[in-house]
């Protein structure tokens, strides 16, 4: 749509502005300035420089929550994106089943973070939990609490039964808005299930996918709450991401200078992967010329 | 044939997601001594003890009162924040428009863990903090740049010949604005309404560090099961099925926009 250029629309935006300047700018300010700045208590500061972003920039404990954590959602990205198209494909279109189904997806995304994983570790403990006895009734050694693989799974298939619906539901609503016409039309070039999929269904899905791939990106790379309930982070280290050494860091051990230095720096991570997907999507806007 | 596998498909789906719920739906109907003695599929001692126990205990029942009450405060300053700026997005080039966007976007990217400690600080040197709105105004950080992208997505389809009828009819912006605009985009305002509600009811971090007693969530207040003498499963149980039943009505209500909801009004 061509806009028309008027700059008092700034108007209208400064509510907004406003808003977000209290909750955003002011805090993140006082992250800059705890970042600079060294204390010994009694609220006394004198300037740091640019001593904790070398600090942490150096420091194997980063490094390596940024590893787990960058391998955590390369594996949910690869595990949800495919299950959550391949579930939207096989989703009825219309008609009392499509909302039972809709409802029902849509239940675990609604559920508060603490109680996913609340529901996840009860659910995974070898004496009370289904999953868990039943594991152990088949002899299977399962224990998420003591081994590194048992945590990783659990965290894993936690987050995928959390958030596949999520992408089932984005890439659902993009099959929507395929016309019949163009599978009539498919059907007649006697395109096999293949061909529609690959050069109808995924080329129209493209644009949801992008979302839903921005969005779980972004959100895998805070996760705090449902890790934390069911693992707490362990066993040792195995299952600390960013969000929770960040939190152990600034609210556990007080560390404000390097637990400042490390959130602008996670921060910026975070910003420049989303600044590539934004601009892609908006780029594909524009060619499709909506 | 592709009709029967396609129902496999989702029936399998669909058991993977309901049966980790159905077993704490189970737990929370037993009694803690069956609970951990003995392993069975159906409470054997049908109670329904536990979800006494929440509702007629004050510092159970709070929680629920203090979530709801931050929840609705936030949906309402988002969206009230949110309609005009999407309206200028969606209508007016304006000098900055689109770095303001993503700059707004940015927001919805920040870790709540990166805030929480500068927020806590924040609220506190204002007096706010242990307050509703507290945790609702903290909350706008990533609901209000969701509001206005999922706002802007939706007035983008709406054409702009309806403003500009308008205004030669004589209609004033504001009451264009209501009149007329909003009725266009109503399922888009649920939509928004329906995401704000959904991240700021799932959200912890951020309001358990806000609140202490007054203001205290229902989310919070579980983890004190967990630490008092013993374990209360069969009360952490129930009070987990409760606060699943909100977000189920909801999406009940909204259950024909969802799809296009989270595809942010842009398919």
């Amino acid at each position: 749509m061509d806009k028309t250029q008027n700059n008092k629309a700034w108007f209208l935006v400064l509510p907004v502005l406003a808003l977000v300047a209290f909750s955003a700018v002011i805090p993140l300010m006082t992250v800059v300035n705890y970042s600079l700045q060294d204390t010994f208590g009694n609220n006394e500061f004198f300037w740091a420089g640019l001593e904790w972003f070398e600090d942490v920039l150096d420091s194997d404990r980063i490094k390596d929550a940024l590893g787990r954590q960058i391998l955590f959602t390369g594996i949910i990205l690869a595990i949800e994106v495919p299950l959550g198209i391949f579930v939207a494909l096989n989703m009825p279109k219309k008609g009392f089943w499509a909302s039972f189904c809709l409802v029902l997806m849509a239940l675990p995304l609604l559920i508060p973070f603490n109680v996913v994983g609340t529901i996840w570790q009860i659910f995974g403990r070898v004496d009370i939990g289904l999953l868990g006895h039943t594991l152990a009734a088949m002899g299977v050694d399962y224990n998420y609490t003591n081994d590194v693989f048992d945590a990783w799974a659990t965290v894993i298939i936690m987050d995928v039964w959390h958030w596949t619906s999520l992408v089932a539901l984005l890439s659902y609503a993009g099959l929507q808005s395929i016309p019949e016409a163009y599978y009539q039309a498919a059907k007649i070039d006697q395109a096999g299930r293949l061909a529609v999929f690959r050069y109808i269904e995924l080329p129209k899905m493209q644009g949801v996918l992008l979302i839903a791939i921005l969005l779980r990106f972004m959100d895998s790379f805070m996760i705090y709450t449902e890790p934390f309930v069911v693992t707490g982070g362990g066993p040792g280290n195995a299952t600390t991401f960013l969000s929770i050494d960040l939190v152990k860091q600034a609210i556990g051990q007080f560390d404000l200078g390097p637990a400042a230095a490390f959130s602008l720096i996670y921060f910026l991570v975070i910003l420049l992967i989303s600044w590539v997907f934004y601009t892609v999507m908006t780029n594909l806007d524009k060619r499709d010329g909506v | 044939m592709r009709i029967k596998g396609s129902a496999i498909v989702m029936g399998l789906y669909l058991l993977f997601l309901l049966v980790p719920i159905y077993w704490l739906v189970n737990m929370s109907l037993k009694t803690n001594t069956e609970i951990t003695s003995t392993f069975s599929l159906f409470p054997n001692d049908l109670t329904f003890a536990n979800y006494v126990t929440i509702l007629t205990d004050p510092s159970w029942y709070n929680g629920y009162i203090n979530s709801m009450i931050y929840v609705s405060m936030n949906v309402v300053i988002s969206l009230t924040v949110a309609l005009p700026a999407a309206y200028a997005f969606s209508r007016y080039r304006f000098m900055g428009d689109k770095h303001l966007f993503f700059w707004l976007l940015t927001n919805r990217m920040a870790p709540p863990a990166v805030f929480a400690l500068p927020f806590f600080q924040l609220y506190s040197s204002v007096g706010l903090f242990d307050t509703h709105i507290a945790v609702a105004l903290a909350h706008c950080l990533f609901n209000v740049p969701l509001a206005v992208w999922i706002l802007e997505g939706f007035m983008r389809g709406v054409p702009k010949e309806i403003d500009e009828t308008a205004y030669i009819d004589g209609y004033s912006f504001p009451r264009f604005f209501v009149k007329i605009f909003l009725p266009l985009i109503a399922s888009g305002v649920g939509v928004a309404a329906f995401f704000c509600f959904m991240f700021s009811w799932v959200e912890l971090l951020l309001s358990r560090t806000l609140t202490a007693t007054h203001a205290k969530p229902i989310a919070a207040t579980m983890t004190r099961t967990v630490s008092a003498s013993g374990m209360d499963w069969g009360v952490l149980a129930a009070a987990g099925v409760l606060t699943i039943v909100p977000g189920a009505l909801v999406i009940y209500f909204v259950r024909n926009y969802i799809a296009k909801g989270f595809a942010l009004g842009r398919v």
